[in-house]
């Protein structure tokens, strides 16, 4: 059931240490990977609610989605970055930074639970 | 005044309509559980501020570009790489090269020798997103398991079911996940 639609394609990656996401309403999400529409390129694109956007946008974004929550919530906010496997860690370090610099310092890597490899 | 009778319905097939409409339902609804990897950034550092920390207390972890690992120094391998790093973080012989520990004491616990070792990784804009978080899997795990391990020592349940909250931070405390990730550096090029 998810609230947007997506413009990215996205393939988590797999992973086997992997914690279940409490509480949604309290997670605000980050899609990153190939648009879906290939007139738009190859390039990996961040999307922020229902639209495509550029780092600069996150700071905004994520005083938007605390705008939206409670003041006691506030602080429990957390980001969910939800991108393909592909995607060059150039990107994520980009958004790892916005989000260090405006304080949203809870993360999660989006990621499936895979099969444990020995 | 005529009794009307009322002309009964076929209700007979009712069972079957709703039972179809369920299994339409079941199969079409997904529930994406989210699941992944919690961490926690670090606060923006004010300009170069230098933080000392002995070379032996730290386990270096650099990807590159190519997604090729390098562990202290030496070509690695994710096979091995959770290995290392419990034995690192533990340092069961108290070799010199490996991080220090500290006496400290923990409610529950008692005196516990405290790993004063750090996992610093690096990685490159070039490395892809599936070896990072195939690194940090594997970090997570080792710490996650160093865990279990002193929670079964000590409480005999595993530390993902100890329920009592004040044990689960001594867990925590006795062994921190100290995984630190450097200041991004750009090195192989996108």
């Amino acid at each position: 059931m998810r609230e947007v639609t997506l413009r990215v394609m996205i393939i988590p990656p797999d992973a086997t240490a992997v914690k279940k996401l409490e509480k949604k309403s309290m997670v605000s999400y980050i899609y990153v990977g190939i648009p879906l529409k290939t007139q738009l390129g190859t390039e990996s694109r961040i999307q922020l609610n229902d639209a495509f956007a550029n780092v600069d946008d996150i700071q905004e974004f994520i005083a938007s989605e605390r705008e939206a929550r409670d003041e006691v919530d506030r602080k429990f906010l957390t980001t969910s970055i939800k991108a393909d496997k592909n995607t060059r860690m150039g990107v994520i370090t980009d958004i790892k930074q916005e989000l260090r610099k405006i304080g949203a310092f809870k993360i999660n890597y989006s990621s499936r639970k895979g099969i444990q490899k020995k | 005044m005529a009794a009307r009778n009322i002309p009964e319905i076929n209700a007979g097939s009712m069972a079957d309509i709703a039972f179809l409409l369920l299994i339409f339902f079941l199969v079409t609804t997904t529930m994406d559980i989210d699941t992944g990897i919690t961490r926690k950034l670090p606060p923006p550092v004010e300009d170069d501020m230098d933080i000392d920390v002995k070379e032996r207390n730290i386990f270096k972890v650099l990807i590159n570009s190519a997604d090729r690992l390098l562990v202290e120094g030496k070509a690695g391998n994710i096979g091995n790489l959770k290995e290392q790093t419990k034995e690192f973080i533990m340092n069961p012989y108290n070799r010199d090269d490996l991080p220090e520990k500290k006496l400290e004491t923990i409610n529950f616990l008692g005196d516990v020798w405290v790993s004063k070792g750090i996992v610093s990784l690096k990685n490159d804009r070039g490395t892809s997103y599936n070896m990072y978080i195939q690194i940090q899997d594997e970090l997570t795990q080792a710490f996650k398991e160093l865990r279990d391990d002193l929670s079964l020592n000590y409480f005999g349940v595993k530390f993902d079911n100890l329920v009592d909250d004040a044990k689960r931070d001594a867990i925590k405390k006795a062994i921190p996940m100290a995984i630190s990730e450097a200041e991004p550096k750009d090195v192989g090029g996108k």
